[in-house]
């Protein structure tokens, strides 16, 4: 049983690991640095991810390119959230990552870091990232999807199912304190 | 496909009809795996293209060359997750994909890929194909209006419009290549063209041809339906997983067989380009040369057909998207009327040979 179990992961993750398809979403400066790495003298097609999707439904991964501010945040989760399993986040620049030059305590827009409310799979800080760092983030997520089961992904879907309702909820309160301000 | 027959029927202890019915499958089971093979090389052979003409290197990292690229998508896609929409109206968003995956398999069927391995042989076949040709459209725009999204609804509405431009446009211009070959049988017209090929006799037929061949596959300048930058992804922005793969094959073999129809009318079909098999030339005429030919016509049809496909993607790197209202202008204001005079000049000119 384990026997097979491992067979069919390994071709899985195969498949999963050589064509992740990343989701066009770009807020701010690392957003730039992206389109570079689609670009000529980079070139994410090497690594078979150059498909960028417009629509969330066939999207494999949310690349998280730029400052996310509490305005956006429920969209972004609404965006996560309609994309099919299996699913994967990269926090890319400082501001995703934890609040940036924005981490201040007198910084009253930004959400310092999507951690908050995403389950981040690798986090890619720089001001902004050189393509060639978000290959190496890209690189990475492939090695961690080349280590998955289904049956750990499972897991990981029933875990973070709660935490998001309740995440939801936090988030909402949050906009209607900022409405108030 | 008769000789398979009658040897078929050679065999006493096998019932004729069973017969009839194994050469129909075994004939289907060659399409469909020709389909899917072709479609697997297309894909890829579009991204490592576009990354050519762009001065990219294109996947380059699974496999040889990236060879087994498309092989993880399709991968990959059979096990994402299926999204039904709770809004939706299930049954036609369910079979919508389906069906229009099934009627791009159906127009594959209907070409003569040599001498002999013709599937649907019917002696109106153009008409055929171009009537099952206009399905798929039917079913995109099924797809956009069931998933009950207003960029789905846009992207339907507008290739609707696109068909209503470019399918008088290419009907006329079929009609010219009629004329000039005189039936409607696909082999007939293949074996019309063994002396010149009918692209001399009607350039511009063939440059009409192209252009509504462009529109009618959503391929650039007149992608309009599935615009990425202006509504999200077209009729197919809902689907997820498999059924969206069903659109994306859906959509390159139709890609392919198109192309196969334009060498079919305009460039001999199956037909070597120098007057003479290359089987013939080498080994003469003996007994397994006249089986080596009908391998030497199919290839001389890919090779063909991958010409055409390589200027339909060279054409979708090179120019940007017209708008609905210059593609509609473009069509009915210069199109149309010179289909019309090349149809007529063809008409005056078989009158007066």
């Amino acid at each position: 049983m384990n026997y097979i179990l491992t067979t069919i992961d390994s071709v899985l993750n195969w498949g999963r690991a050589n064509s992740i398809w990343p989701l066009t979403f770009a807020t701010s400066c690392c957003g730039i640095e992206m389109m570079c790495a689609s670009a000529s003298n980079f070139d994410i097609a090497r690594f078979g991810s150059e498909v960028f999707r417009p629509s969330p439904r066939q999207a494999d991964l949310l690349i998280c390119a730029g400052t996310i501010t509490h305005k956006m945040a429920p969209l972004l989760l609404r965006l996560y959230q309609q994309m099919p399993e299996p699913k994967y986040v990269i926090a890319m620049g400082a501001c995703t990552c934890g609040g940036g030059m924005f981490s201040s305590k007198d910084c009253y827009s930004v959400v310092k870091g999507i951690d908050k409310f995403l389950p981040v799979d690798i986090f890619l800080p720089m001001c902004p990232p050189r393509p060639d760092a978000l290959f190496d983030a890209v690189l990475k997520l492939q090695k961690k999807i080349k280590k998955e089961s289904i049956l750990t992904r499972k897991e990981f879907i029933e875990g973070h199912k709660i935490v998001f309702e309740e995440r939801d909820e936090i988030l909402v309160l949050k906009e209607e304190r900022n409405e108030h301000i | 496909m008769n000789y398979l027959l009658c040897t078929l029927f050679e065999i006493k202890w096998l019932p004729d009809i069973w017969a009839v019915i194994l050469v129909s499958v075994i004939g289907f089971g060659v399409v469909i795996s020709l389909l899917i093979l072709t479609v697997l090389f297309l894909v890829l052979a579009e991204r490592k293209l576009l990354g050519f003409f762009t001065q990219r290197k294109g996947p380059n990292r699974v496999g040889l060359w990236g060879v087994l690229q498309t092989t993880a998508d399709a991968i990959k896609l059979l096990c994402k997750e299926n999204i039904e929409l709770l809004s939706s109206d299930k049954f036609i968003f369910t079979i919508a994909p389906i069906m229009a995956f099934a009627s791009v398999i159906l127009l594959w069927c209907l070409i003569p890929y040599n001498s002999e391995f013709h599937l649907i042989n019917s002696s109106v076949g153009v008409l055929l194909y171009f009537a099952i040709a206009s399905l798929p459209m039917i079913f995109h725009f099924l797809a956009g209006y069931s998933s009950n999204n207003k960029y789905s609804l846009i992207g339907s509405y507008r290739s609707l419009g696109l068909t209503c431009s470019y399918s008088i446009v290419l009907m006329l211009s079929v009609m010219s290549v009629i004329l000039v070959s005189g039936t409607m049988d696909l082999d007939k017209i293949v074996l019309f063209q063994s002396k010149t090929w009918m692209i001399f006799s009607n350039v511009l037929g063939f440059l009409i041809f192209f252009i509504a061949t462009l529109a009618k596959l959503n391929r650039c300048p007149f992608d309009l339906s599935e615009a990425e930058s202006e509504i999200v992804c077209g009729y197919h922005t809902e689907y997820s997983g498999m059924r969206f793969a069903m659109f994306f094959l859906g959509e390159y073999a139709e890609l392919f067989v198109m192309s196969m129809l334009v060498v079919i009318l305009f460039f001999g079909g199956y037909l070597p380009p120098f007057g003479m098999y290359l089987a013939n030339a080498f080994m003469g005429n003996c007994e397994f040369c006249s089986y080596l030919i009908y391998f030497e016509q199919t290839i001389w049809l890919f090779i063909k057909t991958l010409i055409i496909v390589f200027v339909i993607i060279w054409i979708r790197a090179t120019l940007p998207r017209l708008t609905q209202v210059s593609t509609l202008n473009m069509f009915w204001k210069y199109i149309i009327p010179i289909s019309i005079f090349n149809l007529i000049m063809i008409i005056m000119m078989r009158a007066l040979w």
